[in-house]
């Protein structure tokens, strides 16, 4: 209790007198360390996509239609009662799985993939993405309405709300998503206290349940992808081409930098997918370490508060719903980092509020906007 | 942690969640160390190693190849220059799908199987991102209709280059030589010195034979380099430094085009060569080979089967006949024997030979006729052997000088060996001794051959470029010139030392070697001075010779006499007619019976003006018949077209070193 306090203590102002007197910003459920860190961390991004693209002004505008999007997006998720949430959870979950049913019956998609829904032809909604949020939410509802630790019948129970949407993710097929909807699913259960000897049963049958999924559920090109971490000059031209080259961008970066704008790797399409899931690698080549230290110190801040949130929540279910939320994004970070300094495989994982595109964007934001409900709430569920 | 309530306890599930907080905490913070020490270590400890590689990927050295030297004749008309010619080329490396990009391109352009399978005989050999071409001189409208598809055929560009063009045609092709494509062979060549592969890293074209082969040092200039930012599909986005190629040295020939075009013209038709030649300084003046063929599509690959034709032909076109034809000299050998017996004093100018029209050795049946039945006269002397071509004046002298004697003296005038001409695939003749039979023909040396000798025939063989020189030999009073295609100038000589095939005796008479340099731009090259023992012919004999030759052209009885008619000058000649076929005893040459290929080659040897020569030729005319009818004529043309060009301008002769 004493360390929480400690937590407590260094917020700005006082946490309880925030709640006594509600401001502006909290009756709309906004939470500003949160907003701000956010916004510098898109700027941040925003700075290096458009070096990334080649001063692709253009693409820069719609990452800033698409970050105007999400941020109305997460104001709008924020208005919503937490009680509210964890009610439509279940029905958000049951509605996702029977979308991703029909991904795999009637998807569309690109490279032999099909992620997303065609509706009417005019929107392309991806499934997935939903899921990102519902399950975490679905399973925190479960196990907070549960008595802690789980029982192992919960536990079962738990792992199949995880593991029904995942395998359906990986047959369409998308590890990284899945894999990541996967970790939101089990954060909550270790952040509701699975016993120890649950937790390390489960992984060792993870594991060994893992060549059978390698022979069964991976592609050849995923399977490339993990050999190919392994050893990346196997194959020069092929699937080692992309971490050798984000290597070298990183690599030659060094400490402070080629400059912005002057990265040459990005510049002369060395790198690969550079302004989407490489682009950490185009900060590294232009800012260098002290660019990359400044990034992650800004997503440490992030994490933080999220913790800060989620030991401030008044009930089991905010707990685990901001618990997972904060650690997700981590791993997000953890994942796409990691894949591109070449530590573990290539899995299409963006980097949060840097890597280009929109549909992560709006799921994210979401997810944050739920964050500051968590953190804004006066209401006990 | 086993609970017997089902009644939530809030406190205890905070603290269960706080305590897996906080080991989350530690986990994160150990994940983020991960990831820090990951990135310093790509960005401090192999930071190096990364700058290199992304160097490496952004700044590829180019080499710039050099512009070939062009070839002028002496008048400054232009003989091989360089066009900008443009290539369809591959880079393997950058080409998606090879096969298929193949077949895209079989239906844009007009290529065949043969083409294509040369195209991979060329990829087997490359370098790895080296553009490999698969079609050359692409035509304006085949370079739009590339353009227009450049998108979906990535690896493949078009490439500029020059590419060496003879503009004067087939009557040069033997005097000039050409270049081609680097081979495998020319590569191999290449590779053995680390030095030459670098200077030809951008250069496809490589001299094959002739001038263009002899002088590849000095033409092809030295490689240049540009330092340039390419992005990874391999464009070029600029050029961050450049080192421009040094431009290879012009030569300069002696060779006047417009004599070299009119004796082509004049040798139209027929088979055998022609070699004029600067007596004073070696210089080629005209060098034609006949029949001839266009070199330019051997610079740009000729098909094979027009290749084949121009092999398999039985005129021979690519063999260049001017150094590499062996001929029996035949009568043409005359003066050098001449001069022979009066050095030897085995003869005088006044001492006479009996012609009953044969010849007999002693203790020998055979009889050796003369190609005048019954005779010239009762007694010949030598001014009248030369004149008329007694042949049975030169059996007796040959047999009075013996084998070893001629070999010794006609040596000096070049024969038998290469004349060091500026050339390839010069041939050396042949010049029989004892010595030679003996380790050739594992047999001793008969009398009777050494008659054969005396009229040029039997085993004796000369290049037409042989006999231009020991004629200009004979016209320079003894001293013999190195024949010289390329006017050496101050540039061209500091540059590099010529390596000559082989050099023939460079024994230079002290005071002959005076002389030599008093006369205007005769000793640009060591020259060799005739004599014997060290002692040089005498004057009076070199006067008795050439007054020989001139009987030739201008005496009543003369062989050549019809060609003397209205010249403005004298001029000293010698016909010859070499026996392709040996006749046997008793047998009648019939030409008219003896199918064409086997009729004898006609010859002509001569220089003008008597007094102060300044050209000398040597004329073989394949199957031509008689040296008279059909050889001397052509010298008279020459000798005209020559004389009247140096009337209108002088000479310019080459500064000495």
């Amino acid at each position: 209790m004493q360390v929480q306090l400690d937590f407590v203590r260094s917020l700005p102002g006082d946490p309880t007198a925030l709640s006594v007197q509600p401001s502006r910003w909290q009756r709309w459920h906004v939470d500003i360390p949160l907003l701000l860190l956010l916004l510098v961390i898109a700027a941040y991004g925003l700075l290096v996509l458009f070096s990334a693209s080649g001063n692709d002004s253009d693409r820069v505008m719609r990452q800033l239609i698409y970050l105007a999007i999400s941020l109305v997006g997460m104001l709008f998720v924020a208005q919503f009662r937490i009680k509210t949430i964890k009610a439509l959870a279940p029905l958000g979950y049951a509605g996702g799985i029977l979308l991703l049913v029909l991904v795999i019956l009637m998807g569309v998609g690109a490279n032999g993939a099909q992620r997303w829904l065609d509706v009417m032809g005019i929107v392309r909604f991806q499934p997935s993405e939903l899921m990102k949020i519902v399950v975490p939410l679905t399973l925190a509802r479960y196990l907070s309405d549960a008595v802690l630790p789980p029982s192992l019948g919960q536990i079962i129970v738990g792992a199949m709300i995880v593991m029904v949407p995942c395998v359906l993710i990986v047959l369409q097929p998308d590890l990284g998503t899945s894999i990541l909807i996967a970790a939101s699913g089990f954060l909550v259960l270790w952040l509701a206290g699975i016993q120890w000897r649950y937790l390390i049963g489960g992984s060792l049958l993870a594991v060994a349940s893992a060549i059978p999924a390698w022979r069964l559920l991976l592609h050849d090109y995923q399977k490339q992808r993990i050999l190919t971490l392994f050893n990346p000059e196997s194959d020069r031209l092929g699937a080692g081409w992309n971490i050798i080259q984000s290597k070298t961008a990183i690599g030659s970066g060094g400490i402070d930098g080629k400059g912005w704008m002057n990265g040459t790797q990005s510049h002369l399409d060395f790198l690969p997918e550079s302004h989407t899931d490489f682009i950490i690698a185009v900060l590294a080549e232009e800012f260098g370490l002290v660019g990359v230290l400044l990034l992650l110190s800004l997503y440490l801040l992030v994490i933080i508060r999220g913790s800060q949130i989620s030991l401030r929540a008044k009930d089991s279910f905010s707990r685990f719903v901001a618990g997972s939320i904060t650690l997700t994004f981590f791993i997000y970070v953890v994942v796409n980092m990691g894949m591109v300094a070449g530590m573990l495989p290539v899995v299409g994982v963006p980097l949060p509020l840097v890597s280009f595109g929109g549909t992560s964007l709006v799921t994210m934001f979401a997810g944050f906007g739920i964050l500051m409900r968590i953190a804004t709430s006066s209401d006990p569920s | 942690m086993r609970r017997f309530t089902t009644i939530k306890d809030s406190a205890y599930e905070l603290r269960l969640f706080q305590q897996r907080l906080y080991i989350s905490a530690v986990v994160v913070l150990i994940l983020i160390g991960l990831l820090v020490y990951r990135y310093a270590d790509l960005q401090i400890m192999q930071f190096q190693s990364f700058v290199t590689q992304s160097e490496k990927n952004r700044v590829h050295v180019q080499p710039i190849a050099p512009k070939r030297g062009l070839i002028f004749d002496r008048n400054g008309i232009l003989l091989a220059e360089n066009q900008p010619s443009y290539s369809l080329v591959l880079i393997k490396e950058r080409v998606e799908d090879l096969q298929e990009t193949l077949v895209d391109l079989q239906q844009l352009f007009d290529l065949d199987a043969k083409d294509i399978e040369k195209f991979q005989l060329r990829l087997r050999r490359r370098t790895p991102y080296q553009a490999v071409p698969l079609k050359f001189l692409l035509t304006e409208d085949e370079i739009s209709r590339f353009a227009v598809n450049r998108y979906r055929l990535p690896g493949v560009e078009i490439k500029a280059q020059l590419v060496r063009h003879y503009p004067q045609g087939s009557a040069f092709t033997h005097a000039l030589g050409y270049v081609g494509r680097i081979n495998l062979e020319d590569q191999q060549r290449l590779e053995s010195t680390i030095n030459d592969r670098a200077r030809y890293a951008a250069t496809d074209h490589i001299g094959k034979v002739g001038l263009e082969r002899f002088y590849e040092p000095q033409l092809h200039g030295e490689v240049g380099s540009q330092h340039v930012e390419t992005n990874a599909h391999g464009r070029i986005l600029r050029v961050l430094q450049k080192q421009d190629p040094e431009p290879g040295i012009d030569l300069t020939l002696y060779l006047d085009a417009t004599l070299q075009k009119q004796i082509a013209t004049l040798m139209e038709g027929r088979r055998g060569s022609v070699v004029v030649l600067d007596p004073r300084t070696g210089g080629i003046l005209a060098m034609v080979s006949v029949p001839s063929y266009d070199a330019n599509p051997f610079v740009t690959g000729i098909s094979t089967k027009a290749y084949n034709g121009l092999r398999e032909s039985i005129d021979l076109p690519l063999f260049n006949r001017s150094l590499q034809g062996q001929y029996p000299p035949g009568s043409t050998i005359k003066p050098i024997m001449a001069l022979a017996g009066l050095h030897y004093r085995v003869i005088s100018p006044n001492s006479s030979v009996a012609d009953p029209g044969w010849y007999q050795l002693p203790n020998d049946d055979r009889l050796y006729r003369d190609w005048k039945r019954g005779g010239h006269a009762d007694y010949v002397n030598l001014h009248e052997s030369l004149a008329q071509s007694c042949d049975i004046y030169y059996y007796d002298l040959a047999y009075k000088l013996g084998v070893d004697r001629i070999h010794e003296f006609s040596k000096q005038f070049g024969l038998g060996s290469k004349t060091g001409i500026d050339s390839t695939s010069e041939r050396s003749g042949l010049l029989p001794s004892r010595e030679w039979k003996r380790s050739q023909r594992r047999e001793q040396w008969y009398p009777g051959e050494t008659l054969s000798i005396g009229i040029g025939q039997g085993y004796m063989l000369t290049t037409p470029l042989q006999l231009a020189l020991a004629t200009a030999t004979i016209a320079n009073r003894g001293i013999r010139p190195v024949p010289q295609l390329v006017q050496p100038t101050a540039e061209l000589q500091s540059k590099i030392e010529i390596a000559r095939d082989t050099v023939g005796p460079e024994i230079i008479h002290s005071s002959e070697e005076s002389q030599a340099d008093n006369t205007d731009g005769l000793s640009n090259h060591a020259d060799h001075s005739v004599q014997f023992n060290g002692e040089p012919v005498a004057e009076n004999n070199w006067r008795d010779v050439v007054n020989g030759m001139e009987a030739v052209v201008h005496s009543r009885t003369g062989t050549a006499r019809a060609i003397g008619i209205g010249a403005q000058y004298k001029m000293a000649g010698k016909t010859g007619t070499a026996q392709v076929i040996g006749i046997a005893q008793n047998e009648e040459y019939d030409a008219e019976a003896i199918a064409e290929r086997k009729r004898d080659h006609a010859l002509f040897v001569g220089f003008a003006p008597i007094d102060n020569p300044s050209v000398a030729i040597a004329i073989v005319v394949e199957n031509g018949g008689s040296g008279s009818s059909t050889a001397a004529p052509i010298g008279r043309k020459i000798f005209d077209w020559v004389l009247a060009g140096q009337q209108q301008e002088p000479l310019e002769v080459a500064v000495k070193p």
